[in-house]
């Protein structure tokens, strides 16, 4: 019945001398033993674990290093015409063969690298600003001001996507920047609603609350609370948009609406050798359908990566 | 219910108009007449053209005029094809589009929830690996590429399917499977995730501690919330699957729709471009509309939310 007994009655009997402590003292045993983890470098350390994300991560910064560095590589000239080393296979001298006019791949790779991982970024980026914006003013104002705007989104999102920017193009002419105009004037849409979301849930969270108790300005709270709260998914967001637009480039390409001569991106360079493949000249297609295949890839995973690393309900 | 359809059926409506309306603007815009001086030198003739297009009229006035054709459902004149209208070239193209559509929507469904369930059963396993590894790919391979790539083992180097034309249900294998491959590898992705949700659930424990056949469990009761996200999507997949064909009936020359599409984009043929956008707009937009009822008819939570807000 010994184990009955009250543990305070036990203590009592029990002189505190007969007791040592083991292992750590007293004061090493209250100190923080791991360093803290910011929202950031917990995502991180989780990400850095996922094999594919880690790797399309390193193919897509190796990718931009190319884009920017490539061509210097390269004694050939993205433009120059060198007909009679037209459809030369790939070699020591044309590392990735040529085309049909004779020019290197390796170097209108690199050059096409640049064009479509601009209209990428560019479109993702305007996207986002538009969408933040937007879907920001929505979701905190909420009430009527969200229902207009909303029923606006909402309209806009039945608009068929590229549809409207074939329309765009017919009448803007294609180039460089009316592709970018294109496709973020309904693309924004969805960043808009991803960012509303977030902002409409975490409004309502006590930390937001605390802050306006303390008296803290609103522009202070969208800065300081709720943007960084709705990064994680904004950024998911974001490494979707980026193929997507790549994917919608090269689909206009196809379809004659594509950037003109004299800039090339992949979509460009793989619907000229369309023709060139049933003839034999394979690398003229492969190259370019290659990277715009594994630029995808690579940033799906790592979008993929992204969301499980950045939703901290799913840390273990 | 029913105010429910309301309200999308009214946001449809306005979504119609704002997409014939900028149409509108965007041909009005465009820089010069559409009867260029190359053609009729004559200015008599020009002047008659152009009245006999309305094109003298004020704008607001071709609006009207504008507004008013497209709502009897008639698309203009071909400018460059003499004699053709738009109506004539959907009339010839769209039957074949659409087949080509459906059968690669009924493909991509079919195939995209098979392998979805058979990832989501074999979770962590080699099924579900290998049904990723397919998906992933699916996304990633644009199906221009993805075509070349099918025309150029399948049907050159091995000579299985033949290519070009639509003429017999072996011509349609190629296209349909360069088309369907990426709404499959969504419609997989999508139904893997919300099964291996669904499969948690504790009426799932509950019908297995019944006794039920693991067969009756993932069709009846698994499957059918698991579909819901699969409903969804299908808007924003007829509409990738539509663009998807311009190009996939480009590459092997099927006499639909998307290929005279393409054609009136590249010879600039204002009219037929914008008819065509119109009526695929307007096709999308009643589609989108229909799956949205769907969803409302099919979810079992949107009638609790409706009585909770009553």
């Amino acid at each position: 019945m010994k184990s009955n007994q009250n543990p305070q009655q036990l203590q009592n009997k029990v002189p505190d001398e007969w007791f040592t402590w083991r292992g750590k003292n007293r004061h090493e045993q209250e100190l923080v033993s791991r360093p803290s983890l910011s929202y950031w470098k917990d995502a991180w350390r989780r990400l850095r674990k996922n094999f594919l994300a880690m790797s399309g991560l390193i193919f897509l910064i190796l990718l931009v290093l190319m884009a920017i560095f490539g061509p210097i590589f390269s004694p050939y000239d993205v433009n120059t015409t060198d007909y009679p080393n037209q459809y030369q296979p790939p070699s020591s001298e044309h590392w990735f063969g040529t085309d049909s006019h004779g020019r290197d791949v390796f170097t209108r790779t690199w050059y096409g690298a640049r064009i479509s991982l601009f209209v990428g970024f560019m479109a993702a980026l305007i996207d986002v600003t538009i969408g933040i914006i937007w879907g920001g003013f929505s979701g905190y104002k909420g009430g009527r001001t969200d229902n207009i705007m909303m029923r606006i989104i909402e309209i806009l999102y039945g608009l068929p996507y590229l549809l409207v920017v074939i329309l765009l193009l017919v009448v803007l002419g294609p180039s460089l920047s009316t592709i970018i105009i294109a496709l973020t004037v309904t693309g924004w849409v969805g960043m808009a609603r991803i960012v509303r979301g977030q902002v409409m849930q975490i409004k309502n969270y006590e930390y937001v609350l605390a802050s306006k108790s303390f008296g803290t300005k609103t522009p202070r709270i969208i800065r300081r609370n709720l943007l960084p709260n709705t990064m994680g998914p904004i950024i998911v967001q974001m490494t979707l948009t980026v193929p997507s637009a790549i994917f919608a480039e090269a689909f206009l390409s196809f379809i004659g609406l594509g950037i003109q001569a004299p800039y090339a991106s992949w979509g460009v360079m793989a619907n000229d050798s369309l023709g060139a493949i049933l003839s034999g000249n394979w690398w003229t297609l492969f190259f370019p359908a290659f990277f715009i295949s594994f630029t995808m890839f690579a940033f799906n995973v790592l979008g993929d990566g992204l969301q499980d690393a950045l939703d901290p309900k799913l840390r273990k | 219910m029913l105010k429910y359809i309301v309200k999308k059926l009214f946001i449809m409506v306005i979504t119609l108009w704002i997409i014939i309306t900028l149409t509108f603007v965007l041909m009005v815009s465009v820089p010069g007449s559409p009867f260029n001086s190359e053609t009729n030198s004559n200015e008599i003739v020009q002047e008659n053209l152009e009245k006999h297009y309305n094109l003298d009229k004020p704008y607001h006035i071709q609006y009207l005029l504008y507004l008013k054709s497209i709502i009897t459902l008639d698309f203009g004149p071909s400018i460059k094809q003499p004699n053709q209208t738009v109506n004539d070239l959907l009339g010839r193209g769209f039957p074949i589009s659409f087949e080509l559509g459906i059968v690669t929507i009924i493909v991509a469904v079919i195939s995209g929830i098979i392998l979805g369930i058979l990832a989501a059963l074999r979770h962590n396993g080699i099924i579900d690996y290998l049904a990723m590894g397919i998906a992933v790919l699916g996304i990633s391979i644009p199906n221009f590429i993805l075509a070349t790539l099918l025309i150029q083992k399948l049907a050159v180097d091995w000579e299985i399917f033949p290519v070009a034309t639509w003429s017999s249900p072996l011509h349609m294998v190629l296209p349909v499977l360069a088309l369907a491959t990426g709404p499959m590898a969504i419609i997989a992705r999508l139904t893997r995730s919300t099964m291996l949700e669904v499969l948690t659930q504790d009426y799932i424990k509950m019908a297995r501690a019944k006794g039920l056949t693991p067969w009756k469990i993932i069709v009846k009761h698994a499957l059918r919330n698991a579909l819901m996200p699969v409903i969804t999507i299908m808007g924003t997949l007829l509409a990738g699957i539509l663009t998807g064909s311009f190009v996939i009936e480009q590459i092997f020359a099927i006499p639909g729709m998307g290929k005279y599409f393409v054609e009136s984009i590249n010879h600039r043929d204002y009219p037929v471009i914008m008819g065509t956008t119109v009526f695929y707009s307007a096709f999308l937009i009643i589609m989108l509309f229909l799956v949205d009822i769907a969803y409302g008819l099919l979810d079992p939570r949107m009638k609790v939310n409706k009585k909770e807000g009553e």
